[in-house]
């Protein structure tokens, strides 16, 4: 994983055992998310580049899907791209995502490069992953090639290290 | 990586058990690349019976797809009457058509027990079974469908003949 990260980003994600940097972007024209808004709860957070592109598609999809698998580690999801708030409004709406969007819109990009997860060369986020423990640390990264869905395998096996996590029961009272 | 790895007594497998070559498709009847992939697949199957095992595990995106899940219900409630594959096709061959009904339209049209059909998709007796390969998809590092392993590792290449049977050759190899 540490290698595939380095070849990716050039080293620059946010480790493991860094404090996760706290931030406060809007999820609609009218709201803003902070992530101390979780304290008490792991977090993940998705960097991506773009609404509407289809590879970020295919992942917060399938992120959407996995919602109830989170919701087993008392996990936040959150999506965060440079795209503003309009556009993650219609993006969610229109793909039916029961997640927050947040909007890295101005300062650009701002909390993507405080994570070390901004391409400058594009202007748009790397799509790196961090999962954040309920304490607000940085308990894993990742980042993955621009056009490659990373998948969930390693967010999992993340939240399933984390020495809080407690697995709630079975799956059977989640609804699919 | 592939977890857990393919079980012909598990996983509903085409081929020979002991093959050198095993392939996984992680699947979802509704969706669309998954159809378009089947007649490739199938054309793989055929061409590499004697050294390819082919498994199918189920991924439904219930979320996109609102038919997925009962879909592969259906399956694993047609394989329960030994007919997983000819369910699995005609499926895939109707995927336009998966309402409960044309389900179990489907079961009858395959000569399945249609009552007994019937009553184990009323109380979704196969939805755990259904869940525990969409969960082990998501341990394998499935990211979409559908997903490829060629002996346990994720293939991300193109999903046409040559590019699978390369990816082959050289996994082989």
């Amino acid at each position: 994983m540490k290698d595939e990260q380095t070849v990716a980003n050039g080293a620059s994600a946010l480790e493991p055992g860094t404090p996760a940097p706290d931030f406060k972007l809007r999820s609609t024209p009218d709201q803003f998310v902070s992530l101390s808004d979780f304290r008490g709860q792991p977090v993940i957070l998705a960097f991506y580049p773009a609404d509407w592109s289809p590879v970020c598609g295919d992942q917060l999809a399938l992120y959407n899907e996995l919602l109830s698998e989170f919701e087993r580690f008392n996990a936040a999801l959150i999506g965060i791209s440079v795209d503003g708030a309009w556009c993650h409004v219609a993006y969610a709406k229109e793909r039916k995502l029961h997640f927050p969007l947040l909007a890295d819109f101005e300062p650009k990009g701002d909390t993507a490069r405080s994570y070390g997860a901004y391409r400058r060369e594009d202007g748009v986020c790397q799509r790196a992953l961090f999962v954040v423990d309920p304490e607000g640390t940085i308990r894993w990264s990742y980042v993955s090639p621009i056009g490659i869905n990373p998948g969930a395998d390693g967010i999992l096996a993340a939240l399933e290290a984390l020495p809080s996590s407690k697995q709630e029961g079975t799956y059977a009272h989640t609804a699919s | 990586m592939l977890t857990p790895p393919v079980s012909s007594t598990r996983d509903h497998v085409l081929g020979p058990p002991s093959a050198p070559i095993v392939m996984v498709e992680y699947g979802d009847f509704e969706c669309p690349f998954c159809a378009e992939a089947e007649p490739v697949l199938k054309t793989l199957r055929r061409s590499l019976q004697n050294i390819l095992l082919f498994a199918f595990r189920h991924f439904p995106l219930a979320e996109a797809h609102p038919h997925a899940l009962h879909a592969a219900e259906a399956a694993e409630a047609a394989g329960a009457q030994g007919k997983f594959w000819q369910m699995h096709d005609y499926l895939f061959a109707h995927q336009v058509a998966l309402e409960d009904s044309d389900l179990v339209e489907g079961a009858a049209a395959i000569g399945c027990d249609v009552d007994r059909f019937i009553r184990e998709m009323a109380e979704a007796r196969y939805a755990a079974r259904v869940r525990e390969d969409f969960r082990s998809g998501i341990r394998s590092g499935v990211n979409g469908t559908p997903s490829l392993f060629i002996n346990g590792l994720r293939y991300d290449g193109p999903r046409d003949l040559e590019s699978l049977l390369a990816a082959i050759e050289q996994v082989a190899a």
